[in-house]
This record gives structure tokens, C-alpha cells and sequence, in this order.
């Protein structure tokens, strides 16, 4: 059976949309349960994280400009810059460092 | 629109310059994974837009390419979007109680990880107005992105892609560090998060789970177990 690409697209475009939007439409209230409230405090540090590393290192080209912006980014964060700011110089380091095991033999063979 | 949301729009449009551009390079290779799957320029770029969903796209799109069945769609783009339900409910507790029923089920329209990211970055309970201004911004970006890849598929050289693909992990970096540095439970967990994370992909049976339910799994039982061991004092949750 041949199937009709947008009806594709509106199937994945509904559940995604229920499974975005029941949570925020359902739980209206504060919820008092410390152990509830406690969990979904830290669900986001802990989801970032996990997101963030090891992949960081594998978006890259190479493993060690994935892995120096991710240095690069945890300092300028620690020392307070904003989201810009750390994305940016990310970005940059990335950029550098390929740059650098590029043109510089020595380091590309590491 | 009042002063203090005019503020907030145009303080999360700054925020979703960013998000932008980052998602601008990863749909580049998502548009890619579309027009591989014999999708055209719109269909893609329309997926793009009504969903906003890395993951979901591509599975999606090997699905659509495969002639699977509309069931088989639905179940893989659930598997593959569950996390953005624990985002969501953690969201839902960063809006005032009072926030109305249209803001909510506007705000759901884009529940990303990085509109989550930010959002939850928030000092204060979520004024609606911020996420629909980093919306605003960081929606066009995945559009056009997907759109580029589609037609001209590898456009930019690839170091470039390469270091634009880091943006987003820069983004999450900033908004973990700091509360990791205020409050030595968070650091703990970043760094157990870290390791976690790395050793899921490594350890032989464990590596064959996608990254979605590993980021799943390892969300609920790190968060759970933190939950029990230090549970947070009352007023500290408010500024999660």
C-alpha cells in the first residue's frame, strides 16, 4: 500500500504535539510532593548534562576540538557569561582548533 | 503588549540567536536525511516547522522512506519524543498556576531541549512572552536550515558545519554550569550525568539503545535517586 506523505507528516506532527503539550495542560497546579518537586528540579540540570557529553565530541570532525570547546565553554560559564557568549566561543574553539590540526602535522597525527 | 512582556520578548529573541543558528547547521544535515528519504523541499521543511523535533524528523523520515505503516509512525515518534514529556512536565511547574490555558497549549507548540533549556534558565516563573520570542527567532533558522539541506545538500564546507554544530552543546553548557556552581548537589550530578552518559555508550548491550531513551533513562534514575537522597528545601524549587 502506497501511503501519502502528508498524512506522514500530520501523524508525527500530532503525537508530538500531544506528548509536548498534555504535561503542560494537565498539571495546572504546584505540585507539593517535596520528592516529586525535587525530581523535576533537577531533571533538567541532569538532562542537559547527559545530552551534552559524550556527544559534544562526536558533532565535531575531530575529538579534541569537541572536547576543548566543551573546556572552553564549562570556564567562561563558571566565571558567569551568558548563553552568547559561551555558545559563541564554542563555536570559535571548534573552528580554531580543526584550523590548527590542519595546518600543523604534528597534531593531526594525535 | 505591556512594558515588562515587551521586555521579555525581545530578551528571549536575543536568547534565540543562538539556538538559531545552531539549529540552522543541524538541520542542514537533517535536510540531507530528507531528501535521501525522496521527500521534496516543502514536505521537509513543512516536518520541520509543524514539528521541530531533531530525533523525531530523522526517524520519522527513514520510516516514511521505508513505506512503513501510519501506526509504526506514530509509535517510533512517540519512542523517540518521550524525554520532551519529562520536559514538559518540569515546565509545567515553571508557569505560574494562573498562566491561561492559550498560553499553554502555545508554549507546547515548541518544547525543545533548547527552549526547554532556556526556559527553565529562568530566574523567575516563566513569563510566555520570552519563549515566544527565542521561538520566533529559532524556529525560522530549523526551517530554512532543513530547506538548504534538501536543495543543495552539503552547502557549507564542513568545517563550518562542524563548528556551528557545538553552538547548541554551548548553549546547554551555560545554562547547567552556573546552578553547578552555586549548589555542589547540581555539580555532583553534572559530572555523574557525564559519566553516565559516557559509559551508556560504551558498555556493549547498553550501546545498541538510542540516544533518546538512553537520555531517558538516565534523566529518571539519576534525577529520582538525587530526589530521595537530597531532596530540595521548599522555596529552593520555585527557581528551578
Amino acid at each position: 500500500m502506497q501511503h501519502n506523505v502528508y498524512l506522514y507528516i500530520a501523524c508525527m506532527a500530532l503525537i508530538t504535539y500531544l506528548i509536548r503539550v498534555l504535561p503542560l495542560t494537565l498539571i495546572r497546579r504546584d505540585i507539593r510532593n517535596r520528592t516529586i518537586r525535587s525530581f523535576l528540579y533537577y531533571v533538567p540540570y541532569v538532562t542537559l548534562a547527559v545530552m551534552t557529553f559524550p556527544a559534544i565530541m562526536e558533532s565535531t570532525q575531530s575529538l579534541w576540538s569537541g572536547l576543548l570547546a566543551l573546556l572552553v565553554g564549562i570556564v567562561l560559564a563558571w566565571f558567569g557569561r551568558g548563553l552568547i557568549v559561551v555558545s559563541v566561543c564554542c563555536c570559535a574553539t571548534v573552528f580554531l582548533t580543526e584550523l590548527a590540526l590542519d595546518y600543523i602535522p604534528f597534531l593531526a597525527g594525535l | 503588549m505591556n512594558p515588562s512582556r515587551k521586555r521579555m520578548f525581545l530578551k528571549g529573541m536575543r536568547d534565540g540567536i543562538p539556538i538559531s543558528l545552531g539549529y540552522f547547521a543541524v538541520a542542514i544535515a537533517l535536510g540531507i536525511a530528507a531528501r535521501e528519504a525522496g521527500m521534496t523541499p516543502w514536505q521537509a521543511t513543512l516536518s520541520s516547522l509543524l514539528l521541530n523535533a531533531s530525533a523525531g524528523e530523522y526517524v520519522g523520515f527513514t520510516l516514511i522512506a521505508a513505506n512503513s505503516s501510519y501506526i509504526e509512525v506514530i509509535v517510533m515518534e512517540a519512542v523517540a519524543n518521550a524525554r520532551y514529556l519529562l520536559m514538559s512536565c518540569a515546565l509545567s511547574q515553571k508557569l505560574s498556576s494562573k498562566t491561561s490555558m492559550l498560553h499553554r497549549l502555545l508554549i507546547g507548540t515548541v518544547v525543545t531541549d533548547e527552549i526547554f533549556g532556556i526556559s527553565i534558565a529562568r530566574p523567575e516563573k516563566l513569563e510566555p512572552f520570552y519563549t515566544y520570542g527565542a521561538i520566533l527567532v529559532a524556529v525560522p533558522g530549523w526551517a530554512l536550515g532543513t530547506l538548504l539541506g534538501v536543495v543543495l545538500g552539503s552547502v557549507l564546507p564542513g568545517r563550518a558545519v562542524s563548528a556551528l554544530s557545538v553552538s547548541l552543546f554551548g548553549m546547554f553548557i551555560a545554562i547547567f554550569i552556573p546552578p553547578a556552581r552555586r549548589n555542589r548537589v547540581v555539580g555532583g550530578l553534572v559530572l555523574i550525568s557525564f559519566a553516565a552518559s559516557f559509559a551508556f555508550g560504551r558498555i556493549p548491550f547498553l550501546a545498541q539503545i538510542s540516544s533518546g531513551i538512553r537520555t531517558i533513562i538516565l534523566t529518571v534514575v539519576i534525577s529520582l535517586a538525587a530526589a530521595i537522597l537530597f531532596p530540595v528545601k521548599e522555596d529552593k524549587t520555585d527557581a528551578a
